[in-house]
């Protein structure tokens, strides 16, 4: 068991890191590539100021709360940014982590203290049996609905599955830790493969369609789409 | 499917197909889907083969990051469910779900690297068609950004290559590649109808004028070919205002016609020649502007989207472009037009935002605006401005035989947001969304009347003496 530990907390984490920063980036790097301002007729690169102001504003009123999507559906949305945040934040700032990172790479940052992260984690779960929820019950969601939604369901919720386990001392602890880092890392490497690859992609493709309101839908009236 | 194709080739009579994967170019091939109505034409699309090698180029050539990133991270999260009024007239159809739509369409062609089939491809030709209008509404809510009406359109173009396009649409866009307009009107049918109205209207408006082809005008003016045969009246009020408020004005004779039934239609390349008429009569006139009338897609086509068909890379027509309510705002603003504050409508009026230049290019407030001046109790639908729904005619829509029933049901959307006003009376400055509300009245018969702005305008317009015919003449 010890030298799989090794194996999965050292190389393998390594690579999945690698697999992950290396795909995200090739992934920006496609889109950004792909996009074309005649087939997408948008004058991406003559028109920059407008572009930028219509970008700005498009991450803005996503990333936050303040959008017409989430007045129309509080409660759905409101899940969906708890589970973002809490999944984001919890495994970065989780003290066992940043330590982890010290020894190895001699880098470390500020730390959420325990048990804040296991709440987050939690936070995340029920958030995920919700989203399940919806996925078995509601017919619009449900008719959309293929395999590949559960798959990631599954891995984005894995980690912290398991992460809630290892920290409490269930089961035995070697093994649900062993199982955490991989849940880990196969979360880290389905990143750019899977529709997770949204990690990256949600940023492109808001940038883009705020651009091309803030171009050529609008944005000269300084109106543009609305949030 | 192949033996019936070897069938028809051995019939010595046998009338060209009518189906193909290439646009309407010759007036005999119009004449003889024209003379169709649709009949054969669906019958013999159900056995035309997909071309799946030239299906495979395509998509290779134009299916690039942005929609193959659309269709990946669409996280069938069912957030734009209700944002779409197909899907809300439809007592809220799953299968009337953007993302469903659009995934079972363009997602599969995608997957599938166009080797689909037949039924496939009419399938996908009757949701582009008849269950979407590509009016952008779904994706102002998506939270990923994902813009299911421009993948529609995108669709649309697949399906138009491979020959699966609504009979009307057809039609349409060999309407534009043969007449550069979208019907069958000549240069010289435009410039008659021109000089009737003007002469028509004489006698009421002393010194009225169709000037054509007046070089170095401050406004060149563009309109929609059915103004021409079916509404010249609209020709003569736009005449009438120019004159009215003194404008320096002009009418192109080749380049009159700025709508496109081609982008409906998608087909691109006839997009691009109708575009380049009209920016070529702005090379040739060179006026200050060009304003165009009454019509949504006619901005759309002509003033968003235009320039990227004709290849600008400033994204803008060759000379500053106005939708014509932004002219009338103009001249109610510095007073070139002024209205008689008394002869305000003064029973409850609502307004239609079209969807072509209110969400897809900012021209909200300016509506607002002129309804202020000749409203005196304006209600607003709910929702309204860049939020509002589509009028249930956009996208072609309202012209397309096949899908009457789909359009009728998608009406009533429209009709429950003009009832909940309380007014009785809707200003719609656009051809499609007044067709649209002028079929609500026939379908649902909820009592209302419409109308576009030029005729309120000159209704309460205040004519200066000096315009006024002789025999009311006054004091002079
Ligand atoms: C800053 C980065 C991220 C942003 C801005 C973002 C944004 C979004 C958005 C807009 C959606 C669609 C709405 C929804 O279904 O909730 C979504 C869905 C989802 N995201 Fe993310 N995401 C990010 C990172 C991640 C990461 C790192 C994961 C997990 C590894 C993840 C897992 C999911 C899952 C599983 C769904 C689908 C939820 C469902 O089943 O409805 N996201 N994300
Ligand atoms: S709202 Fe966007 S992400 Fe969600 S199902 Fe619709 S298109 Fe997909
Ligand atoms: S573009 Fe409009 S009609 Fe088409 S799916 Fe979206 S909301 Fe519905």
């Amino acid at each position: 068991m010890g030298a799989i530990y090794e194996f999965v907390s050292g190389p393998l984490a390594l690579i999945s890191f690698a697999v992950f920063f290396i795909g995200c980036i090739y992934k920006v790097i496609w889109y950004v590539k792909g996009l074309d301002w005649r087939l997408d007729r948008v004058a991406y690169s003559t028109q920059r100021s407008l572009g930028i102001k219509g970008a700005i504003r498009s991450l803005y009123h996503w990333l936050l709360p303040l959008n017409q999507t989430t007045a129309n559906h509080p409660i759905f949305m409101g899940a969906t940014y708890l589970f973002h945040l809490c999944l984001i934040v919890a495994p970065i700032f989780l003290v066992a982590h940043v330590v982890l990172i010290e020894e190895s790479w001699n880098i470390s940052w500020v730390t959420i203290p325990d048990p804040i992260p296991d709440y987050m984690a939690m936070v995340v779960i029920a958030a995920g049996v919700f989203f399940l929820l919806r996925r078995l019950t509601n017919p619009d969601v449900k008719i959309i609905t293929d395999g590949s939604d559960y798959l990631v369901l599954a891995i984005a919720l894995a980690p912290f599955i398991t992460g809630i386990l290892a920290y409490n001392q269930i089961f035995d602890n070697q093994l649900m830790t062993i199982l955490h880092i991989l849940a880990g890392e196969i979360m880290l490497v389905a990143i750019p493969f899977t529709k997770l690859s949204h990690f990256v992609l949600f940023f492109c493709s808001r940038i883009q369609l705020g651009m091309d309101y803030g171009i050529k839908r609008g944005g000269v009236h300084g109106r543009g789409i609305a949030w | 499917m192949a033996e019936e194709a070897k069938t028809q080739e051995k019939t010595p009579q046998a009338l060209p197909p009518l189906v193909s994967r290439v646009p309407v170019k010759t007036k005999e091939m119009l004449d003889l889907l024209l003379a169709d109505r649709g009949v054969t034409y669906y019958e013999e699309m159900k056995k035309f083969p997909v071309d799946t090698a030239a299906f495979k180029k395509t998509l290779a050539a134009s299916c690039k990051s942005r929609i193959r990133t659309w269709l990946k991270i669409c996280a069938h999260c069912g957030m734009c469910a209700d944002t779409c009024f197909f899907y809300l007239a439809n007592d809220r159809d799953p299968k009337q779900v953007p993302s469903y739509k659009i995934q079972s369409t363009l997602g599969e062609i995608v997957k599938r690297n166009g080797d689909v089939d037949t039924e496939f491809m009419m399938n996908c030709m009757d949701t582009a068609w008849g269950k979407c209008t590509c009016c952008n509404r779904c994706g102002q809510f998506c939270p990923h950004g994902i813009d299911m009406g421009v993948m529609f359109g995108y669709t649309r173009g697949l399906c138009f290559s491979q020959g699966f396009v609504p009979h009307e649409m057809k039609i349409g866009s060999g309407m534009h590649w043969l007449y550069n307009a979208q019907m069958d009107i000549t240069v010289d049918d435009f410039t008659e109808t021109c000089a009737w109205m003007a002469e028509e209207n004489e006698d009421d408006w002393p010194g009225l004028n169709i000037p054509v082809d007046k070089p170095n005008a401050d406004i060149m003016y563009t309109i929609n070919a059915r103004e021409v045969k079916h509404y010249p009246e609209d020709i003569a009020e736009a005449a009438i205002l120019f004159h009215l408020t003194g404008e320096n004005w002009t009418v192109p004779s080749k380049g009159w016609e700025s709508t496109s039934l081609a982008m409906f239609a998608g087909d691109w390349a006839c997009c691009k020649q109708q575009v380049e008429w009209v920016y070529e009569a702005m090379e040739r006139l060179k006026p200050n502007r060009m304003v165009c009338t009454e019509c949504g897609h006619m901005h759309r086509a002509t003033i968003t989207e235009g320039p990227y068909w004709a290849g600008l890379p400033s994204g803008n027509t060759p000379v500053p472009s106005l939708h014509y309510v932004e002219w009338v705002l103009e001249v109610l603003e510095n007073g070139k037009l002024k209205l008689d504050p008394a002869k305000k409508i003064k029973e409850p009026v609502t307004l239609q935002d079209p969807c072509n230049y209110v969400r897809n290019a900012g021209l909200s407030d300016v509506t607002r605006k002129i309804m202020g001046y000749i409203a005196e109790d304006f209600r607003e639908m709910q929702p309204n401005r860049e939020l509002n729904f589509c009028c249930g005619g956009g996208g072609g829509m309202n012209g397309i035989g096949r899908y009457r029933k789909e359009r009728n049901i998608g009406l009533k959307v429209k009709r429950d947001q003009i009832l909940a006003t309380g007014a009785k009376f809707v200003v719609s400055a656009c051809h499609n969304c007044w067709d649209a509300i002028r079929d609500l009245e026939e379908v649902y018969k909820i009592g209302i009347k419409w109308s576009f702005l030029k005729p309120i305008l000159i209704k309460q317009a205040i004519v200066p003496d000096h315009l006024k015919p002789k025999e009311e003449g006054t004091d002079e």
